[in-house]
């Protein structure tokens, strides 16, 4: 992990040197280490443009300025025998220092403007998809296909050994989810962004798109990508202790793949509500638990049960007591606390498996288990 | 007559009850220096952590206390006071004031100041930890979701608003009062000028911080929905409030320090200001603009577009007046008779850097761009540019300037200029790759991070224990002069000095001005 011998010399070339590199690798148009994506939409690459023209501007001005200054530092310097000027006004001067950089403001305002409006514009889109902020995850619905209702978690698919160098890190270390969302390309996209407890926000820079999302209120946005391809965002508002651990990734596939993939999903969703109605032996809830566990409880709950920002499961008085108690919390959490509620997170199947495995892992030894249909009943009332 | 000339008290009844400006300006200095060290050993912290990808060091809730701890500390505790403190020294000196108007409140001013940060610091070891929002703590991750400690943290705001708000209303009270015969507004130096705009900013925006907390008190304790949408509440009020504070605020930090190098630039360029009277107005104007710029830090919250351009027009507008003080500071040292002591290449180094810090702030000012830019590395670099080179820089001139005056000792000037060089390598190894890996994606208050950004970071954290280090170069520097630091007795300690402070017998005496001077 050493340093790249050419990005030192880039660094003791200094920052004028190094803003030019920067657009010399930009203009290649691959995603570069050093400066904005130019991404694949129409807007971002408008907002790319934009961060480049204001970026010359300044250099242009930095040069003009730090030059004038570099010139007074070695050419009027005491050491030099120099006597100081006296002067200490000039208003020709001020007001022509005031006037110009205003009309240059305005000449950056104008682009500034009509990007803003266009990135304003979100009629007119072909999809709807409801994104919704969740400590530490990441929600999708699409709203407006025909059919079963298709909506899942992504969650961070990098395993807690890479995060704590114990296995070697994978090439999208904390940049990879369980489950992408899968867009069309060329289709305008309207994303609803919300959140479900804390502030998030959704940033896929490829897409150009960064929205708050916000408990209680809807933001809109859009996106219309024109290549294919996979691309990677984080959340970038603040949002707890695993806020740098929730990643987006956004799969653009072709109008006909994504056809065939939502076809999918929507058969899954309806295989899910027929599992309900299965009984499953207790083998098979903890090999499903487990691993419902490790995406959902892990982070507060420790690999071991042994807690962290949640309780103990390790011989938690939950966990070895009454079974509907447990139920409930993992139902509707505990207000208040980082405890959320999974009722609506988590499937009768996941939730009967999830219950049936703390109750029976970490020397929990309860050997009573749960099935879908109990939870089912147990929401009913 | 004899009280009029008695010297300090002595032990420690001299510190606790002292009205006198100059011990309280020092008791600040040595009060946010110490702050200013807590602060920079949490960063230590986060860098190390952030040296590589993967969680090596810390837990992630743990991190963002850092970061949390490290921001209001540094703020609130480090540059804040320290300007305060040297407001103390300098204001009476500079406008032939026997000492603050009001020195009862100034003592009490400072002394609330230790204790609320001892409350803060002690959240360190509650249960749950210490708050962990980030320094802008946003509702309703510092509310119903933080830790019991943020109740702490709240009354801490509330103290440090209330020593703020005394301190403010004494400098007022102060600089309109007690101006010696013949100083009028127009000819006081501008770092006069530049407290009086700041304190009238402290006066206005402290009060709306304390609102925010108390609303945010509210909702913790007493079942209100300020900031929950759950109640008809909502979370952006809380951003709304805390950014109509937060704007000024950064202001009330940078307004200062730009006081300071008006008067340091002239001394080393042997040449009066230039355009001293468009400074002051360019200084006005922008404590004007701060009141109507706040939700340029909020583009990404869903506001409606005509306020998103408002936020936009008047942000931009800034560069006027900013542009005109760094052409009227440029314009001093031109044909100047320059030379480089150390408070002057603090001086240029603030400059040259927070020049760069306004370019990034331009380019954030851009919306649409600044969809890209929000809550990136950039914004990181972008403040660090402006904090630290700007204000900590030229905190760091005003001391080597001024040090040699109120102790009669000189530091060693060899040590001063190495620090310098350190602290100016530091700081751009440290903050000028995270303009780089914000453009490429990283998200800021992250404790782990993609591979792609590793390299970046490395080089921050390296330069980051760089600066680190050069800081306890400066406090071995300051103790040094303090103790055995070689005598000075000219009056004005630099042959380009101007102004009343520089009439004063070298060091300065524990009473001036007991008869005020006469300004021509």
């Amino acid at each position: 992990m050493g340093f790249k011998a050419k990005q030192l010399c880039k660094l003791a070339l200094g920052p004028v040197l190094l803003f030019m590199s920067v657009s010399a690798m930009a203009a290649g148009g691959e995603a570069s280490s050093m400066n904005m994506t130019p991404g694949v939409t129409e807007l971002g690459r408008e907002i790319y443009d934009l961060h480049m023209i204001i970026l010359w501007i300044c250099v242009a001005i930095g040069v003009a300025v730090f030059g004038v200054m570099f010139y007074s530092i070695i050419f009027h310097r005491k050491s030099r025998g120099v006597t100081p000027a006296t002067f200490h006004e000039s208003t020709t001067v001020e007001i022509a220092w005031t006037v110009v950089p205003f009309f240059i403001l305005i000449a950056m305002a104008v682009p500034a403007t009509t990007t803003l409006l266009t990135l304003y514009d979100t009629d007119d889109a072909e999809l709807d998809i409801l994104i919704t902020g969740y400590q530490w995850k990441w929600k999708y619905e699409y709203l407006n296909e025909e059919g079963e209702n298709v909506s899942f978690f992504s969650n961070l698919r990098t395993p807690q050994a890479e995060i704590y160098n114990d296995e070697s890190k994978g090439e999208y270390y904390l940049l990879e989810v369980d489950e992408p969302l899968v867009l069309p390309v060329n289709t305008k996209v309207r994303f609803l962004v919300t959140a479900n407890d804390v502030i998030h926000s959704w940033w896929v820079p490829a897409l150009a798109v960064k929205r708050d999302a916000i408990p209680g209120f809807i933001n809109e946005t859009w996106a219309r990508p024109t290549e294919q391809g996979i691309y990677r965002g984080q959340c970038s508002e603040l949002c707890g202790k695993s806020h740098g651990f929730m990643p987006i990734v956004v799969n653009v596939v072709s109008k006909e793949q994504y056809g065939q993939w939502i076809a999918a999903k929507q058969t899954e969703a309806s295989e899910v509500k027929q599992l309900t109605s299965q009984d499953f032996t207790l083998d098979e809830l903890m090999v499903r638990g487990e691993s419902v566990y490790d995406t959902s409880c892990l982070a507060c709950h420790g690999g071991k049960g042994e807690g962290g920002v949640g309780n103990a499961i390790a011989g938690s008085p939950v966990a070895t007591g009454d079974v509907n108690a447990h139920l409930e919390i993992g139902i509707n959490g505990v207000p208040g606390t980082s405890m959320q509620a999974f009722g609506g997170q988590l499937s009768d199947v996941d939730m009967a498996a999830v219950i049936t495995y703390q109750r029976n892992a970490f020397g929990n030894n309860m050997g009573d288990s749960l099935q879908p249909v109990d939870v089912y009943n147990y929401k009913k009332g | 007559m004899d009280d009029h000339h008695h010297g300090p008290a002595k032990g420690l009844s001299r510190w606790l009850f002292t009205t006198n400006h100059k011990d309280i300006g020092t008791m600040y200095l040595w009060f946010s220096f110490s702050m200013f060290f807590l602060g920079g050993f949490f960063a230590m912290i986060i860098r190390a952590e952030l040296f590589q990808p993967g969680m090596q060091l810390i837990e992630p809730a743990f991190f963002n206390q850092m970061t949390t701890l490290h921001g209001l500390i540094m703020v609130f505790g480090a540059i804040m006071p320290s300007f305060v403190g040297l407001a103390n020294w300098m204001i009476p000196l500079m406008i032939g004031a026997p000492d603050m108007a009001l020195p009862r409140m100034n003592n009490w001013s400072f002394w609330i100041l230790p204790p609320a940060f001892l409350l803060l610091a002690s959240t360190l070891f509650m249960e749950g930890g210490a708050p962990a929002a980030g320094w802008t703590f946003y509702a309703p991750l510092s509310t119903t979701y933080a830790a019991p400690s943020v109740t702490y943290f709240i009354f801490c705001i509330h103290v440090l608003g209330l020593s703020s708000i005394m301190g403010s209303i004494n400098i007022i009270a102060t600089v309109m009062n007690m101006r010696a015969p013949g100083m009028t507004y127009m000819k006081m130096p501008l770092f006069v000028w530049t407290w009086l705009i700041t304190a009238f900013l402290l006066v206005a925006v402290m009060p709306v911080l304390a609102g925010a907390v108390t609303m945010m008190l509210m909702d913790v304790h007493f079942g209100t929905s300020f900031f929950s949408a759950a109640g008809g509440g909502d979370p952006v009020l809380f951003q709304h409030i805390f950014w109509f504070f937060g704007h000024p605020e950064v202001y009330i930090i940078i307004l200062p320090a730009f006081g300071v190098v008006s008067q340091i630039i002239p001394a080393f360029s042997r040449k009066r200001l230039f355009g001293y009277d468009s400074m002051v107005y360019a200084t006005a104007s922008i404590a004007f603009l701060s009141f109507i710029v706040w939700a340029h830090h909020m583009y990404t919250v869903g506001m409606p577009i005509a306020g998103e351009l408002f936020f936009m027009y008047a942000t931009m507008l800034i560069a006027v007046p900013t542009g005109v003080k760094v052409f009227n500071w440029i314009s001093t040292m031109w044909r100047g008779a320059l030379s480089f002591e150390t408070p002057m290449l603090f001086s240029i180094g603030f400059l040259v850097l927070f020049t760069i810090g306004g370019f990034t702030g331009l380019m954030l000012s851009i919306a649409p761009a600044d969809f890209q830019y929000h809550d990136s590395y950039f914004v990181v670099a972008h403040f660090h540019y402006v904090m630290v080179a700007g204000a900590v820089f030229s905190m760091t001139a005003a001391i080597y300037f001024w040090l040699p005056k109120w102790c009669g000792r000189m530091y060693n000037e060899t040590m001063g200029k190495t620090h310098f060089w350190i602290s100016f390598v530091g700081f751009n190894l440290a903050f000028f790759p995270q303009h780089f890996v914000g453009l490429a994606g990283m998200p800021r208050r992250i404790p782990d991070y993609a591979l792609q950004f590793a390299d970046f970071n490395m080089m921050s954290s390296i330069g980051a224990f760089v600066y680190g280090a050069s800081q306890l170069l400066f406090l071995y520097n300051v103790v040094a002069t303090i103790v055995a630091g070689e005598q000075v007795s000219d009056e004005k300690v630099w042959d380009g000095a101007e102004g009343l402070e520089w009439t004063l017998p070298t060091p300065v005496p524990y009473h001036t001005f007991e008869t005020p001077p006469l300004v021509r």
